[in-house]
């Protein structure tokens, strides 16, 4: 058993220790928006914020997670800054597949809180998800836009 | 352990290569019937359409198979198409909306379910081709034009007044001389009852609000905060999970499994399986499934030592390139114009290179999954990920040891596709979601690991093609030669519709070009692969056009003349593409080559032109070397689809063909040693990060021409351009790919 602190509410897991957060999100508390795109931290499909910082899920186990506050896509508009990077996204019709965005969508809101106006460096250093479709650039402009 | 699985539909013992081929064999000709046949037999084929005794309809006409108008003002549209990326479901909304005078941010689009109404393809039904948009533009706006009609004159009906005095206003009917007005929603129960008239009168084309114009996606919020569901998040009650471990070598079985019953006593295992050339476990949450499948120890039958019927166990890529390139048998001709051996024989100068491209996957970021669900009445649910409904019917009935009419198909948005979603040998887990329900008794959802879809996804095929030209004393081509030995995907799963031994999709691009070369001799030899192939993002184009492209500049090299200026030479008959080359060089600021200098150091450009799946693409690529390897800094891509429907959606999907183009030509291969793909997951399989994309410049020119595609041709002219840029930089001529292969000279 696991108390899990997740978009503010707690929530407890009974599941093997070594549970990736990613499955746990997604199989047991049937939390989609977090996707799964390749398990070894290579894509970034799966970020959510672990006490604000983005962190790809299927690298966390759920032993590992403590007091951690999690956060997901799920409830990222109920956060001030992932309002903005919502609303970024739609402006500048950043997704495509989309498959990619939910963690993309997570990278840009912790770029964010951490640097409201971030260089293009910033953005190169933070903004290190996959993207098949390749809306890097739209990406990009949404970034700045929601730094605006 | 259960018993080994084996569906009606597969061929007795051992037999794992023939049953493959029986249940590609039946998809073909499920497609070649459905081509032959009149749309009305098809129709009837396939099962009433609604009651006992329903005239088959005329695809893409009968208004209740599309559209729902729903109370609260929304509407529903049944597409023919499956959205994963392209737009296709805005553009739907588009259409539709305009002609039936509802803003497009109203529809709710989903993918119809198989049936003959949406075969608005030619015929058939399928999303890919780049034919979408294209093929349907016509019936979509008649269909929202005759289902505005109705709406009008069940108001008139309703009003006591003429249809004449009635007007629409975004999901209202207005009669103005009274102040009336009938919502949508109020009238659809009474409209859908009416006799359509299928020549009610079109929109004057000058008033339209939303064709044409940069309408937002009606899908961006949903998926940028999480709520857009894939087939990968679907959930049915009392759903198993499933992992499947596959045979290393494909056509291998597995004959013995040493731990059993340690794994099926893991937390929350179900069951274990084997399956036709995979072992699978069956849990309550899929990532004990995973660990549970990949803890069994399996023995697996041995590969064929040698040969190329099947992957044997000494198969390689390299192997297969010498194998392509050794080929001396005669082709068949593809393209054969004037007198090519004369040209060759009064030649001053002769230009030949040899070029090829890998094997590549389609790396979707979702990772393929279906769940199948047999109900007690009989039928089989199905929800997977696919281009094609009615094929993948046609194959889960058989899989399933029912008849068509049986089974429903669910086609979920597609977290990315770019040609992934056919069905490919046994490239997709639908078959083996049907073989664990019937096996199980319960809906099973079976999710393919990333390491599993590198194992066995469909590959674009390895190409190699034999280049050869005529100069003449002033440097200009008189001939051309091209020799094209492999296969293609037309070829493997369509063979039976192809008029000629020449597979169209192992030659496109190389065939059919616009320049002025009077002699042309173009041929194809078909030497199969035993590796599963498949359809890639702008197909065959997407190596021919970087090779003709490339040997293009390698003829003005060798004949003395600038590649832009040798292209405007070639097309000085050829307005269209003219007018995209002086549109992409003004674009770019103009044409120039160099090397120049720029940023911290040289930089040079390459150009190209393609004509795919009915568009017209010009590109100029700019390129500089960083520690030997290509830095791509800019594409400018001038794009003539005749016409759009929504610009900004058009630009999106050139810039993302460019990103794949660009992604593909620099660092893409899949590599077979022993018989093993070398790649498992994104770390050994790169694809293009941010800090490679380009800048990416796109200008729309509508010529008016006939309407072509649009998700794919954006790709083909980008490797070329940038295989161009790098000659024209670094002097080397890169006629393997992808780049990464080789280390580039300056800096």
């Amino acid at each position: 058993m696991f108390d899990l602190t997740i978009n503010g509410q707690s929530r407890r897991v009974d599941v093997e220790p070594d549970t990736p957060l990613l499955w746990v999100l997604r199989d047991t508390l049937g939390m989609t928006g977090t996707k799964y795109g390749c398990g070894i931290a290579q894509c970034g499909a799966c970020t959510v914020l672990m006490d604000g910082q983005a962190t790809r899920s299927c690298q966390v186990t759920v032993d590992s997670i403590g007091a951690a506050k999690v956060e997901t896509i799920e409830a990222v508009e109920a956060d001030p800054v992932g309002r903005k990077v919502v609303a970024a996204w739609i402006a500048a019709q950043v997704p495509q597949c989309g498959y990619c965005q939910s963690g993309q969508v997570m990278a840009a809101t912790a770029l964010l809180r951490e640097t409201p106006k971030p260089s293009d460096d910033d953005i190169a250093g933070a903004m290190t998800n996959l993207c098949r479709c390749g809306t890097y650039n739209a990406i990009a402009a949404a970034v700045r836009h929601a730094a605006a | 352990m259960d018993q080994i699985l084996r569906s009606p539909a597969r061929a007795p013992e051992g037999t794992a290569t023939l049953s493959r081929r029986h249940l590609l064999g039946a998809a073909a000709g499920a497609l070649v019937l459905a081509v032959a046949l009149p749309a009305r037999v098809r129709a009837e084929a396939q099962g009433p359409a609604e009651g006992a005794g329903a005239i088959a309809p005329k695809p893409g006409t009968r208004v209740p198979a599309f559209l729902e108008i729903r109370p609260d003002g929304t509407f529903r549209f049944l597409s023919p198409f499956v959205e994963g990326g392209q737009g296709i479901a805005t553009g739907m909304a588009q259409i539709v909306g305009e002609e039936l005078d509802v803003d497009p941010a109203r529809f709710v689009v989903e993918c119809a379910p198989p049936g003959p109404d949406y075969a608005v393809v030619n015929g058939i039904r399928m999303t890919g081709g780049s034919f979408s948009t294209r093929s349907s533009y016509p019936l979509m706006r008649q269909l929202g034009a005759t289902a505005r009609d109705m709406l009008v004159r069940a108001a008139a009906a309703r009003l006591k007044v003429q249809a004449a005095e009635l007007t629409t206003r975004d999901g209202t009917v207005v009669h103005a001389a009274s102040g009336r007005t009938l919502a949508y929603g109020a009238l659809a129960a009474d409209a859908m009852a009416l006799k359509p008239n299928e020549s009610a009168p079109l929109r004057d084309s000058k008033t339209f609000r939303y064709i044409g114009k940069p309408v937002a996606r009606i899908d961006v919020r949903d998926k940028a905060t999480g709520r857009a569901v894939y087939a990968i998040d679907q959930k049915v009650e009392g759903m198993l999970y499933a992992a499947v471990a596959h045979a290393p070598h494909p056509g291998t079985e597995p004959v013995g499994l040493d731990n059993e019953a340690a794994v099926r006593s893991m937390p929350g295992v179900h069951s274990v399986h084997r399956l036709p050339g995979a072992v699978a476990v069956a849990a309550d949450s899929w990532w004990r499934a995973r660990k549970a499948v990949e803890a069994l120890t399996v023995r697996w039958s041995a590969p064929k030592a040698t040969g190329l019927d099947t992957v044997a166990a000494d198969f390689s890529s390299d192997g297969l390139l010498a194998v392509l390139k050794a080929s001396a048998e005669a082709g068949h001709a593809a393209e054969a114009e004037g007198d090519v051996t004369g040209a060759f024989a009064r030649a001053a100068k002769v230009v030949e290179a040899e070029y090829a491209a890998p094997y590549l996957a389609h790396a979707q970021l979702e990772p393929p999954s279906s769940i199948a669900r047999f109900n007690p009445d009989g039928t089989l649910d199905v929800w997977l990920p696919n281009q094609m409904p009615e094929l993948f019917q046609g194959i889960s009935a058989k899989v399933a040891g029912v008849s068509p009419d049986k089974v429903r198909i669910h086609s979920p948005m597609l977290g990315g596709f770019f040609g992934r979603h056919f069905p490919y040998d046994s490239g997709n887990p639908f078959p083996q979601a049907i073989l664990l329900a019937k096996a199980t008794g319960r809906p099973v959802k079976v999710l393919w690991s990333r390491e599993e879809e590198f194992a066995r996804d469909g590959l674009r095929p390895l190409s190699f093609s034999r280049f050869r030209a005529a100069l003449d004393a002033a440097g200009n081509p008189t001939a051309i030669e091209v020799r094209t030995v492999g296969e293609g995907p037309i070829g493997r799963y369509f063979g039976a519709l192809m008029k000629t031994p020449v597979d169209p999709s192992a030659v496109e691009g190389i065939v059919e070009k616009p320049y002025a070369i009077a002699n042309r001799r173009m041929t194809f030899t078909k030497v199969a692969h035993p590796v599963t192939i498949a359809f890639w993002r702008s197909v065959g184009h997407s190596m021919n056009d970087a090779f003709y492209e490339s040997f293009l500049d390698e003829v003005a090299q060798a004949g003395g003349h600038d590649p832009f200026e040798l292209r405007m030479t070639l097309l000085k008959d050829k307005p269209r593409h003219l007018r995209l080359l002086r549109e992409v060089a003004d674009l770019a600021g103009g044409w120039r080559r160099g090397p120049y200098a720029a940023g911290a150091g040289q930089r040079a450009r390459g150009v190209s032109l393609a004509s795919p799946f009915g568009s017209e693409t010009a590109t100029i690529a700019e390129v500089s070397v960083e520690g030997g390897e290509a830095r791509v800094h800019n594409l400018w891509i001038a794009f003539d689809p005749g016409s759009v429907v929504n610009p900004a959606i058009v630009k999106a999907q050139v810039e993302s063909a460019a990103a794949l183009g660009t992604s593909s030509v620099l660092f893409e291969q899949i590599v077979y040693r022993d018989g093993l793909r070398q790649s498992r997951n994104f770390d050994t399989y790169p694809i293009l990060r941010r800090e490679h994309m380009p800048a990416v410049h796109v200008r729309i020119v509508e010529s008016g021409a006939p309407m072509g595609g649009v998700g794919e041709p954006g790709l083909p002219g980008v490797p070329s351009a940038i295989l161009n840029a790098i000659a024209a930089l670094t002097g080397q001529r890169i006629r393997s790919l992808p780049v990464a292969n080789t280390k580039l000279a300056g800096a």
